[in-house]
């Protein structure tokens, strides 16, 4: 199935498609009514086909084949990602066994900018902090992969959970209490309410870190 | 050690039997949301229109008629700023700043001339509301497509800003493309308010 809106140059084909169209039933109409009502049925049925028979959009699958012993663990890439906390965290939970890890880096924005489309600067962010949480957890011995998620970090997750799928446990680290702007915003508690995945909270205060 | 030494956490996979990915989807529902949105008010004309005892013959009733030839030349601005709108998406595309800025500012311009002819078409149309069935559903189509119209001319304004303030290059233009996207549709839906309302 085609989508008429996949992107700005399919609209555009679409607004002369619409003109051809309408401007071809209009003439017909204009012609003898029958005329026009054939050359809307036969125009339409056109559509439809083209529609209908268009290159299949598959959606995209992350899903890698893992055996059944292998714990996949999802670490969601903030601010606090670099803190030897959470690196610690994460150590303990692959320790003596098999494990995959994914990252997800939310695209942070201001409310503003989300609203005006201006997430150019936010989805850079998060690409440079996905490469530097990727490049320590390789470095650690932890190879891993990840992806930028939404802006929402609790949208993010989800998104995340279904697009790697069989996630086993989310693991997110915040500032401590009283700087953490997710833990103001209850973030880590509605995760733990919408998501039935085991979450790990660990605390990084990046201002004692050595 | 169970049998169940792994056992499964978190929601169940996505369903994707349909085969059509979230994106579409989105959009599809998107669109469809729209057309029962205007499909309901094209159902109010229709049935408007049949049950008009000269109907088809004499539509709208006598002596009102609508601005046909003021309408068409509304259709071809609207469609033009379409093409600029194509530009300045294709301008950025190729790393062209000026026909980027050039092509949103005018697609906002022909924006503002189409609300503008239709707010003066509605001045002189020469009935009013409260004059027939004919009359509601013609402004209310008409002001339906004109709030999207407003909508639309919002957010290219958003990304207009931006484009002079320097954002947008040929790997990130997407705060200029989704405007783009949805004032391409605005301009389907007026074709297709014009062709039924005022040509058939």
């Amino acid at each position: 199935m085609r989508n008429p809106l996949r992107d700005e140059g399919a609209a555009f084909r679409l607004v002369l498609a619409a003109i051809g169209y309408f401007g071809l039933i209009a003439v017909g109409s204009w012609i003898s009514t029958w005329l026009g009502l054939a050359v809307f049925v036969v125009l339409t049925a056109g559509a439809v086909w083209f529609v209908w028979t268009g290159r299949r959009e598959r959606p995209a699958r992350h899903r890698v084949a893992s055996d059944p012993g292998t714990r996949r663990i999802l670490v969601v890439a903030n601010e606090t990602v670099e803190g030897a906390e959470l690196l610690a965290a994460i150590r303990e939970r692959v320790h003596g066994g098999r494990a995959e890890l994914y990252v997800v880096s939310p695209a942070l924005n201001s409310k503003l900018r989300h609203w005006v489309s201006d997430e150019d600067g936010a989805r850079e962010a998060a690409q440079a902090r996905l490469d530097r949480s990727l490049a320590r957890l390789e470095a650690n011995g932890l190879p891993a992969q990840g992806e930028i998620g939404d802006a929402d970090p609790v949208q993010a997750v989800e998104d995340a959970l279904r697009g790697f799928g069989g996630i086993d446990e989310i693991v997110l680290s915040t500032h401590p209490e009283g700087r953490s702007h997710w833990l103001e915003r209850g973030v880590v508690d509605a995760m733990r309410h919408r998501f039935d995945v085991p979450l790990t909270h660990v605390v990084v205060d990046l201002e004692r870190q050595p | 050690m169970t049998a169940h030494a792994h056992e499964h956490h978190g929601p169940p996979a996505a369903n994707q039997s349909s085969r059509i990915a979230p994106t579409v989807l989105g959009m599809l529902l998107f669109i469809a949301s729209e057309a029962m949105l205007f499909g309901s008010f094209f159902a109010a004309l229709f049935f408007a229109r049949v049950v008009n005892p000269a109907a088809p013959g004499h539509w709208p009733p006598p002596p009102f008629h609508f601005p046909v030839f003021v309408a068409g030349v509304n259709t071809c601005i609207l469609v033009t700023s379409s093409f600029t709108m194509h530009w300045s998406v294709q301008s950025i595309r190729r790393n062209d700043r000026a026909g980027m800025k050039a092509g949103v500012t005018l697609t906002i311009l022909l924006g503002l001339a189409f609300l503008l002819t239709q707010a003066i078409e509605y001045a002189h149309v020469g009935f009013n509301t409260g004059d027939g069935a004919f009359a509601s559903t013609f402004f209310g189509l008409t002001g339906l497509h004109g709030a999207h119209v407003f909508i639309g001319l919002s957010l290219l304004t958003f990304a207009a800003v931006r484009a002079f303030r320097g954002h947008y290059s040929p790997e990130h233009y997407h705060g200029l493309e989704i405007p783009g996207i949805y004032w391409h549709f605005v301009d389907v839906m007026w074709i297709v308010v014009y062709t039924t309302v005022y040509l058939l």
